[in-house]
């Protein structure tokens, strides 16, 4: 079937067959490699991309049910406000070890963050709960996560 | 420009266009240069007349770090920032990119990245710094000893020029055979916590890429469907279905026979089509064992006379000396096969250029395995394959077979089509968790015998499992008298300073294939020693650090592991938990390297255990990239405690029964409170960091929860009585 898919702000016309999960148009077909694969059933959450600015696991959305959608990637992530103060706060921790992992952690952060601009450490281990990152980074992605919050709060 | 040869040392030379001055060693670590860049003989540093310098760095990037570490050695000694350095990865060449501490062999493993990188590295810095330096003392007329780098200028003498000025000029002159490495009081970078990845940058917006997301003109996707138990072959198949999928290709027998490779347009089509097709095996040869059965095995190994004995003791006087002890302290241990699940699965692309060459993309462990495979399978010559190395997406030794058994899949799969399309092996998550090259089933008896003042007489040690060299290329060198040391490491050569003490060693059966995994050995022989020894304090009423200080007040190798353990002792509020949790400690060497951790748990057995928090001391020698060493040490407790809180491979019938991160859990962000970590401070050449911050991690928390009275002597610790929150 023709998609008509807006992602990043442009609209990319592609075809796909229905049943496709999002993360394989994405990494595919448009070619954006920040969206990783590594697990294919929701359970990793590195496949992670904003729908109407929300993270969802792009390897479980659909490319049927998601036309009239907005879809970011990390790819754009430095144009928003929040997510640059968490890429920033990411650098500045040196949170990355393989990184693999990195861009879905990036975009729940975001998410969070949207959500609550000032989570407690609980918060945050809550809410980032289903993004797994097997270099164990924790540590920092919580500190990173805390860290984009006082980056946007001044 | 001809070649200029000496014996030994480093080469240069200079692109007589664009005039690039590069340093490395040779095949026979002789000088050696050409006169264009792709003629070079694979330097260490690159640097052009503009004054760019890139450092070509021999390991791949895991996220252990040595893309920051190599190039920091480097950036040190030439006298540049961590900005005015760029870094590229090495193409396969091992007579010029090897492992030091392997050999003839290039490859990321053993935490030796640093390590044996050390001298090599500085010293190629250093003779980039000084044959700048000469050709500027040349060209002003003053005296070389007056000019220094720093921050990429050359200046002195009340001259001064960006390095990219001279590098023509710098490739024209010989090398030192020994540069001066700057003295430990001129380090900016060497040692600093300031210091930041250099990979960060385009792992935080997408831009990095890794081997998965190589995606070349007009590639095919390539997914294996694989024999559910291993030694099973392909009778059969039907592709009847998969032909309805929009996207596939075609489908074809492996020559292995242990799999069929579908080909698809893309990677969502390979895998639907993979999963329409119908495959009929002949399982007459195949592994038919349960892991209990395995487990049995091991179990009844420990009851019987060792085959090995690893340290040659006097065993029948160790166990007389424990027999006839006042108290005797005594457990038996088993450790489940575990998976390696890097966050990247496994995968490789492989494409011919229209000069046949072939090169394969991948996030090359060890390049020189396949390399190896690919002369076989293509029928080439070493110098038509090369390995492009890419980003890897973890590895924890999975990326690293003695095989190349990925790369060999992928090489297979290109082999059996005209060569016209690229192909790219895909494994998804499951491929991965069922994939086999597990960390080994192993089992160990120990008992502790002590006097009546509680000290040590006598320690009988017996450990069984499967070897995971021999069969391999690497048992001619880490196999010895029959004794894989892989199998006994961090039980031998352990600083203990204990009396009377007997390894011995049974091999198992193959049951499946195995491999090493963060820590290798260490995995269970740091388990074993640290609980026992905790089991020992406790009988003998001491307290636990006291008690091990006991065993370590000789040499250098005792006093840097009694060290770390004050140090995290002291840090970790040792015997001062928080109201209501309770601490267990363990301390470990291994790869060269000393850590001690502190885990304070709060909870109970009934409702459940929270880590609170881990405290970590090391001692790796001169710590090159503080924070990388801090981080490496977080992530390596996360790897040991994740899996020893959940994780198993179990086998029903051979086949494996986990395929998912849904049944093979990783570690969560919740699961660990706070990670704080110390270094040591050290004038030592540095040693392994990778790996070290593992062995330690699971006895530590074992001795925890020992403190409720449930000591765990089998892993899984969920499969075995405990419950975290």
């Amino acid at each position: 079937m023709a998609i008509s898919l807006k992602l990043n702000g442009q609209t990319h016309n592609v075809e796909a067959e229905p049943g496709t999960p999002l993360l394989w148009v994405i990494r595919d077909e448009l070619k954006l490699t920040g969206t990783k694969f590594g697990c294919g059933v929701a359970s990793c959450g590195a496949c992670t991309v904003h729908l109407n600015g929300e993270p969802v696991r792009s390897c479980q959305t659909y490319i049927e049910d998601i036309e009239d959608a907005e879809i970011t990637t990390i790819e754009v992530m430095d144009q928003d406000k929040v997510g640059a103060a968490v890429q920033q706060a990411w650098l500045e921790l040196d949170v990355v070890q393989c990184g693999y992992c990195q861009s879905g952690q990036i975009m729940s952060a975001v998410g969070l963050l949207r959500e609550n601009a000032k989570p407690t450490a609980e918060e945050v281990d809550e809410y980032m709960y289903g993004n797994a990152c097997r270099c164990a980074t924790y540590q920092r992605i919580r500190d990173g996560v805390l860290r984009a919050s006082e980056i946007l709060e001044a | 420009m001809t070649a200029t040869l000496s014996r030994r040392g480093f080469l240069k030379s200079a692109a007589a266009a664009g005039a690039v001055l590069y340093v490395g060693t040779n095949a026979r670590g002789a000088i050696a240069a050409a006169d264009t860049a792709d003629a070079m003989l694979n330097p260490f540093v690159k640097i052009d007349s503009n004054g760019n310098v890139i450092a070509i760095v021999k390991h791949f990037e895991k996220g252990q770090g040595p893309a920051t570490g190599l190039t920091s050695l480097i950036a040190e000694e030439l006298g540049v920032t961590m900005d005015q350095i760029d870094y590229e990865f090495a193409p396969s060449n091992p007579n010029v990119y090897n492992n030091t501490l392997f050999g003839p062999f290039q490859g990321t493993g053993g935490s030796t990245a640093i390590a044996n990188s050390w001298v090599q590295y500085r010293t190629a810095g250093a003779n980039a710094r000084e044959m700048l330096i000469k050709a500027a003392a040349d060209a002003w007329g003053v005296d070389a000893s007056t000019l220094d780098i720093q921050e990429g200028v050359i200046a002195g003498s009340g001259k001064s020029a960006p390095l990219g000025e001279f590098v023509a000029a710098a490739a024209a002159i010989a090398p030192s055979e020994t540069p001066r490495l700057r003295d430990p009081s001129e380090w900016k970078i060497i040692g600093n916590e300031a210091t930041r990845r250099k990979d960060s940058p385009i792992k935080v917006n997408g831009a990095a890429k890794f081997a998965m997301d190589v995606h070349l003109d007009n590639q095919m996707v390539v997914m294996i469907k694989r024999t559910p138990q291993r030694g099973g072959t392909v009778a059969s198949f039907d592709d009847s279905a998969a032909k309805d999928i929009t996207g596939f290709i075609m489908a074809q027998a492996l020559p292995t026979g242990h799999g069929v490779a579908v080909y698809a347009e893309n990677t969502w089509a390979a895998m639907q089509a993979r999963e329409a097709l119908e495959v009929e095996w002949d399982l007459s040869a195949a592994e038919t064992r349960s892991s209990q059965e395995i487990r049995d095995e091991v179990l009844t190994a420990l009851q019987q006379a060792p085959v090995y004995n690893v340290n040659k003791a006097d065993q029948a006087a160790v166990t007389a000396a424990v027999d006839d002890a006042d108290t005797i302290v005594e457990k038996t241990f088993y450790f489940p096969l575990l998976a390696h699940a890097p966050m990247e699965p496994l995968n490789c692309t492989i494409e011919q250029t229209a000069d046949g060459d072939i090169v394969l993309h991948d996030g090359a462990q060890m390049p020189t395995g396949p390399h190896m495979a690919f002369q076989q399978i293509f029928e080439l010559p070493a110098e038509k394959i090369h390995i492009k190395t890419m980003l890897a997406g973890g590895s924890f030794g999975r990326r690293a077979t003695p095989d190349a058994d990925y790369q060999v899949e992928a090489g297979l799969a290109f082999v059996m089509t005209d060569r016209t399309r690229p192909v790219k092996l895909v494994w998804d998550r499951e491929d991965d968790i069922r994939g086999g090259y597990y960390r080994p089933a192993a089992g160990h008896k120990v008992r502790v015998g002590l006097d009546s003042d509680g000290s040590i007489v006598g320690w009988e040690h017996q450990i069984a499992g499967q070897s995971i060299m021999k069969g391999t290329a690497f048992e001619a060198m880490l196999v010895k008298d029959g004794i894989d040391h892989s199998t006994v490491e961090g039980v031998t050569e352990n600083p203990y300073m204990i009396p009377g003490m007997s390894i011995g060693l049974t091999d198992t059966e193959k049951a499946t294939s195995v491999l090493w995994w963060r820590s290798v050995g260490h995995t269970h022989t740091a388990y074993v020693m640290e609980v026992m020894m905790d089991m020992a304090a406790s009988a003998a009423g001491k307290d636990p650090v006291e008690f091990r200080l006991a065993y370590l007040s000789g040499d250098k190798d005792q006093q840097r592991k009694a060290a770390v353990l004050k140090l995290a002792a002291e840090k970790g509020n040792w015997g001062k938990p928080a109201d209501g949790n309770v601490q267990g400690i363990a301390v470990h060497k291994s790869f060269g390297s000393y850590v001690a951790e502190v885990v304070e748990i709060s909870g109970n057995l009934d409702d459940g255990i929270q880590i609170e928090k881990v405290t970590a001391a090391v001692d790796c020698g001169i710590a090159v990239n503080p924070d990388v060493i801090k981080a490496q040490i977080e992530g390596g407790i996360g790897y040991g405690i994740g899996h020893a809180m959940r994780d198993q491979i179990t086998l029903a019938d051979g086949a494996v029964e986990q395929s998912n991160f849904p049944d093979y859990e990783p570690l969560r962000i919740s699961d660990i409170k706070a990670i704080e970590t110390h270094i040591v401070a050290s004038t030592e050449a540095p040693t392994g960091i990778g790996e070290p911050g593992t062995p330690p991690s699971a006895p530590a928390l074992a001795n925890a929860i020992a403190m409720l009275d449930l000591r765990v002597a089998e892993l899984p610790m969920t499969e075995n009585g405990v419950y975290f929150v």
